[in-house]
């Protein structure tokens, strides 16, 4: 149901403010992306390269009883096929998942999910390798899979990982958080308990590039390079060090343009590991790009979680206790990236914005025959789930009260000199101030108003919903005193480096895949040192070229390495001061910084540029004492806490009551991300997001028959939105620095996408409350809105 | 077989197996890899590409298909150093943020502001409704071209002014 | 991205000579048009041909719209972008724009034609539908010049086969026009743009002096094929309009259909989309029929 708007822009923004420093400013890589000349993956081409591609399994559960190759080895071009047999004999058929479990490179003794890894050729160009896997013959013995999570703890069920000695179940792990004692009894003395289950299902983050590599091992060296779709390039080479045995110096990761990411490029996944071996064992560079449906049936998926909620508040609508008990399916094996003390990820924070007097959470994950994964698509370190919960069930506790949505908010929120606040489950909030946060976004919707024209609309049968969430996010993992991800933990590098000109360049350890760290990075420095963007080149992405550290997912660019970049370049700044105190003879303390010179105190006219500076230390005479010459830094930053970004979404939609379709007319995000480097990258980071919301809130999903078969395998079954299902997003901002980071940027990356999904729902929801609803699940599709409109909502698994 | 088509001005002939896809055939014979692809079932709409004028989905044309024809790719918008005004416009207005949507979102783009100077926003949605961005949530890809076609009306009235004096 | 399996690739000239080249080369050849259905089944290996014979260059002689007093003929190659922008047929049949504008994306239209689209015969295709609606017939060419004339129903043999033989080609589609006071019109309830039809209803109407002289319902992706329903007809023949009348033809509709549920819709809400678009088709086909 389409409505085309007749509305012409003719204002825009002026994003062209050339700052020096935080401003709005134009992308320095759009001059490639928009000329066609960005170099993706895909686009990497050495000479004598060979394309390798992957036969996967038919089957969810299955044992393999015989392979045979020889008809695909004798196919046209084929240079190497290889199963899990030959990689045994390596020592490489299996290799460690991010969350210290271990997956399979290629199957050996069964397959445990649609689309795994079972045997991969390597042929001259990608049709012939494409031809041969045609040509595999394989032996299945086919078992019985387990797919409805709920019975994957039964005592009959099929044990999956046979693999892992003394495994009599499908059990991965049990969590907890808060105080359950405490927690039952603020209950027990509750006016009002609402209880809700609610459930994220599965969905996929689907960048427009799918996963990829080009490994080229030259055996003379000894040295591996490898072109490949990673957000995290420097934590990749130290595993393919451990797994593939080589010298961690030897290998060299390169990241290079990245075609959206959203936590799908954060694993190692085995083709990536084919690849390699694909190149040690021809002697050629050999490429490998999944297709779409390999990214679909393979790759690290999102959510798949079960919630219980429930919530505890007295009859006037103070909120006391939000407990919750999660049933969580990993897939076959647990490649969830999340720093090792944290296997729920962020999930903890499910108390939300408000002052709760307790908070429970008791979580079970298991294995399924479905592939593995678990944390990716902008989740924040399943904060989206977290979000999502707490979101959906004050809003089903303001429907029993009958209280408005955004007064039972505001009425609970954590307030301003609260600050640092720890929540029952034991995060500190660094800083917030929610209120106005709200306010604005309540003042741009015209909150009242939308009320009585629903209130009118309600009296003609008409259906609109107005939905709101408010979130706070942790960003930027982590200190590294208790955040790791297999034992490397999560700091960044940055290293700066001025030339004699005052030009410089800065290398960092995080990798964009869109966000436009090329500008934003060039910013920072320009913002400390005072040397314009045009001037500063980033480099990222390059494992040989830039510094340690853990990359790019779980909003950490700004929070992290952002923050080395500001120190970096204080850094550069302080040491540029002795210099500036030599040159202008006069003590440091007499001088002042105006971004990009020292000026002498009292005497403006007497100053130093940081260029002139630059060309002083590596230029002719003395420098003084102690001071070597050459201006750069480097530093490895560890947060001393994450940041947390908060927001307030407000969310109009419109239903048809005939054929329960559903239109978002209207969306209203107001973020706080703390400091703003450039509002225009912002505003794209929410803009992305928030269609990420529409997508999960109405159509995406990844869903199984009960044989395990992918029923979500292609881009016309697995849904995206389109510019047709989105609206003219309206975004507002707030800024609450952040106490902690040098420069108060609070990070921005995945706040839409956290926040989006529960106003969406808490809309339709609102807008089918003539029906008595008071919960459904995503997606909420025509069909299944229709469902819940007859009272027979059903969940989606 | 042999193929002879025309890219981006430049008449180009090649021995090609019948089934190679056109995005294959410039990507990977031409190494046009402006280009680019993103799934198998043409929902997607990262490859479009002009075929004689129009934005085709390059994954469902034959190579062989385009023989005999012209075909116009991203690699072929900007004038030497000079961008296209689609191009500006979303460079300007954050049009793109990963990159791997935007040539064929620039081709569709610029097709339809070839054929309605004036589009509405309505218009501009429904045009791109065949192309997945998951980066810009689209709207600044509507400004943009709204962008463009501000400015390309702008200089159309300076062009008038001027030869009217 | 995936890739077809080898077939060979030739290039029709003429009519005539693509039924040479399928009388030569037999059910080991397809043509292909637009290739929108077709090349996407090959690349995951749903569909395998040893040729591919290419009937674009035929545009030119198979690519028209053409009135008459008494019907419409439409060339098998005309494209979805050719059916939407025609003004001459939007004011005969309005129900094509309506259905051209939810077909795949604009994109796909450049380059798919309504000869592709029929000789599918996806149940959910939207213009096999439409084509049910208006009684349309399909003219089929074979060896030697020989044409033959089947309606929509005999067209339809099932899902994804047609009655077009292996040394043939559909050509035309005739549809005829029985009355100035005609109306019609085209809805479908769908996922997300450009994805397939959970349920799609077309409806067209003759009214003379304020009574319907004939209507036509058609629906998609409710059955194994795309299904006219004549018991519609029947129900309102020779009756004036009205929102009972609606009413009756919905319920009608919603009881003739066949649904399955699947990851579009359950069953039950499919039949409900049956009967709600039957009657929010036929209001607006009578809409227009007086205007």
């Amino acid at each position: 149901m389409t409505d085309l708007q007749d509305s012409k822009l003719t204002e825009f923004e002026d994003n062209d403010q050339k700052p020096v420093g935080f401003g709005r400013m134009l992308r320095k890589e759009d001059a490639r992306l928009l000329r066609g000349r960005g170099r993706f993956v895909d686009d990497v081409q050495l000479p004598g390269m060979l394309h390798l591609a992957i036969l996967r399994s038919p089957f969810a559960h299955a044992t393999i009883v015989s392979i045979d190759t020889s008809a695909a080895e004798a196919s046209p071009g084929v240079k190497a096929v290889v199963t899990g047999e030959t990689l045994k004999g390596l020592g490489l058929a299996w290799m460690p998942t991010l969350s210290n479990d271990v997956q399979a490179v290629l199957a050996t003794d069964k397959v445990r999910f649609q689309g795994q890894e079972v045997a991969f050729v390597v042929a001259e160009d990608r049709y012939q390798a494409r031809d041969a896997l045609e040509l595999i013959d394989v032996e299945y013995d086919v078992l019985d899979p387990v797919i409805d999570v709920r019975k994957a703890l039964e005592p009959d069920a099929p044990i999956i990982r046979t693999d892992l000695e003394g495994k009599t179940n499908n059990h991965v792990f049990d969590w907890e958080t808060g105080d359950e004692e405490e927690t039952a009894r603020v209950f027990a003395e509750a006016d009002v308990i609402v209880q809700e289950d609610i459930v994220y299902p599965r969905v996929h983050p689907a960048p427009m590039e799918t996963c990829g590599s080009v490994a080229d091992f030259d055996p003379v060296e000894g040295k591996l390079r490898l072109w490949s779709t990673t957000q995290a390039p420097h934590a990749h080479r130290t595993l393919y060090a451990i797994v593939a045995g080589i010298p961690e110096h030897k290998i060299q990761v390169i990241a290079p343009d990245i075609g959206g990411g959203f936590g799908n490029k954060v694993p190692i996944y085995p083709g990536y590991v084919h690849s390699i071996v694909g190149s040690i064992v021809t002697g050629k560079p050999v490429k490998w790009m999944e297709d779409r449906s390999e990214n679909l049936i393979s790759t690290g998926f999102a959510r798949d979680y079960i919630m219980r909620a429930e919530i505890a508040a007295t009859n006037d609508g103070k909120i006391l206790a939000i407990r919750t008990n999660v049933l969580a399916d990993h897939g076959a094996f647990n490649g969830t990236a999340a720093p090792v003390k944290y296997p729920a990820g962020f999930f903890g924070v499910f108390t939300g914005s408000y002052d709760l007097k307790a908070a429970h959470c008791k979580m079970t994950a298991v294995y399924t025959n479905k592939a593995p994964g678990g944390v990716a698509y902008a989740c924040s370190f399943r904060i989206t789930e977290a979000v999502y919960l707490v979101e959906r069930i004050v809003d089903a506790l303001a429907y029993q009260l009958e209280m408005d949505p955004a007064e039972l908010r505001l009425k609970n929120f954590i307030q301003p000199e609260q600050f640092p606040y720890t929540t029952k489950t034991g995060w500190v909030y660094d800083s917030g101030d929610y209120e106005p946060t709200m306010r604005l976004a309540m003042e741009m919707a015209g909150y009242d108003e939308l009320r009585r024209e629903q209130a009118e609309k309600r009296a003609r049968g008409e259906l609109m919903g107005i939905g709101i969430s408010f979130f706070t996010e942790a960003v930027g993992a982590g200190p590294r005193k208790n955040m790791d991800i297999l034992g490397l933990g999560m700091a960044d590098g940055c290293e700066l480096r001025i030339h004699p000109t005052g030009k410089a360049v800065v290398r960092l350890s995080v990798k964009t895949q869109g966000q436009g760290h090329e500008t934003t990075f060039a910013q920072i420095i320009a913002e400390e040192l005072g040397i314009p963007p045009a001037d500063i080149d980033v480099l990222h992405g390059d494992t040989d070229n830039t510094p340690f550290g853990l990359g790019t997912y779980g909003s950490r660019s700004t929070p992290v390495s952002g923050a080395a970049a500001a120190l970096v370049a204080r850094k550069v700044r302080d040491k540029a001061k002795l210099i500036a105190s030599a040159m202008l003879e006069v003590s440091v303390a007499d001088l002042d910084w105006v971004k990009g010179a020292f000026q002498v105190k009292g005497d403006p006219g007497r100053s130093v540029t940081i260029q002139d500076i630059a060309f002083r230390t590596h230029g002719a005479g003395d420098l003084p004492d102690g001071v070597e010459g050459g201006l750069e830094a480097q530093i490895c930053y560890n947060p001393s806490n994450l940041t947390y970004p908060h927001g307030a979404y407000i969310c109009v939609v419109d239903i048809d009551p005939g054929t329960a379709e559903v239109k978002v007319r209207r969306f209203i995000a107001v973020d706080d991300c703390g400091t703003r480097i450039n509002p225009m990258i912002i505003e794209g980071q929410v803009h992305g997001g928030l269609a990420d919301g529409v997508g999960m809130a109405l159509m995406e999903m990844i869903s199984f028959d009960s044989d395990g078969n992918c029923l979500g395998a292609s881009l016309m079954d697995y849904l995206i939105p389109t510019a047709l299902e989105t609206p003219d997003w309206e975004t507002g901002y707030t800024v609450t620095p952040s106490p902690h980071h040098p420069i108060g940027a609070k990070g921005i990356g995945e706040s839409a996408t956290v926040g989006s999904p529960p106003a969406i729902v808490n809309a339709v929801v609102d807008a089918l409350k003539p029906f008595g609803v008071r919960h459904a699940d995503m997606p909420l599709t025509p069909s299944r809105v229709w469902d819940a409109m007859r009272g027979q909502a059903t969940p989606p698994i | 077989m042999q193929v002879t088509m025309t890219v981006n001005g430049t008449e180009y002939t090649r021995e090609i197996e019948g089934r190679m896809l056109l995005v294959h055939f410039l990507r990977d014979v031409l190494g046009l890899t402006g280009t680019h692809w993103g799934c198998d079932t043409s929902n997607c709409g990262v490859c479009v590409v002009w075929l004689d004028g129009e934005p085709v989905k390059s994954c469902t044309v034959l190579a062989a298909m385009a023989g005999g024809h012209e075909v116009r790719t991203v690699e072929g918008l900007a004038n030497g150093a000079e961008l296209d005004p689609i191009q500006e416009g979303f460079r300007q207005c954050h049009g793109l943020q990963c990159g791997f949507c935007t040539p064929g979102m620039l081709m569709t783009c610029r097709a339809l502001l070839d054929k309605n100077p004036d589009p509405t926003e309505g218009e501009i949605r429904e045009a791109i409704s065949g192309q997945i961005c998951r980066c810009t949530g689209y709207s600044s890809i509507v400004r943009s071209v709204r962008w463009t076609a501000v400015h390309e009306a702008e200089a159309r009235n300076a062009k008038e002014e001027v030869a009217q004096a | 991205m995936q890739v077809p399996a080898p077939f060979e690739y030739e290039r029709a000239t003429s009519v005539d000579q693509a039924i040479g080249l399928l009388e030569r080369l037999g059910g080991s050849a397809r043509l292909v048009a637009g290739g929108h259905s077709l090349l996407p089944m090959m690349k995951l290996r749903l569909a395998d041909f040893e040729y591919l014979i290419d009937i674009n260059d035929l545009h030119g002689e198979l690519g028209y719209i053409r009135l008459s007093d008494g019907e419409v003929r439409i060339g098998a190659m005309t494209r979805h972008r050719e059916l939407l922008e025609s003004d001459v047929l939007a004011e005969v049949f309005p129900i094509f724009r309506d259905a051209e504008k939810v077909i795949a994306d604009p994109i796909v239209r450049n380059r798919g034609t309504l000869g592709g689209s029929l000789c599918q015969a996806d149940p959910s295709e939207d213009l096999s539908a439409v084509c049910t609606t208006l009684d349309a017939s399909c003219v089929i060419r074979g060896p030697g010049g020989a044409e033959r004339v089947v309606t929509m129903e005999e067209f339809h043999v099932g899902p994804y086969e047609t009655a077009v033989g292996d040394s043939e080609i559909l050509t035309e589609i005739r549809i005829p026009r029985k009355l100035e006071r005609a109306g019609s019109a085209y809805a479908k309830v769908e996922r997300r743009a450009g994805d397939w039809a959970v349920v799609s209803a077309g409806a067209a109407v003759w009214l003379d002096r304020g009574r319907i002289v004939d209507a036509r319902v058609g629906l998609a992706a409710v059955g194994p094929n795309t299904t006219g329903i004549p018991e519609i007809s029947a129900a309102l023949r020779g009756h004036e309009p009205s929102e009972e009348l609606f009413q009756v033809a919905g319920a009608i509709a919603a009881r003739s259909c066949d649904p399955v549920t699947d990851t579009r819709g359950s069953a039950d809400y499919k039949r409900h989309l049956a009967d709600e678009l039957t009657r929010r088709t036929l209001r607006k086909a009578v809409e227009r029929a007086r205007s």
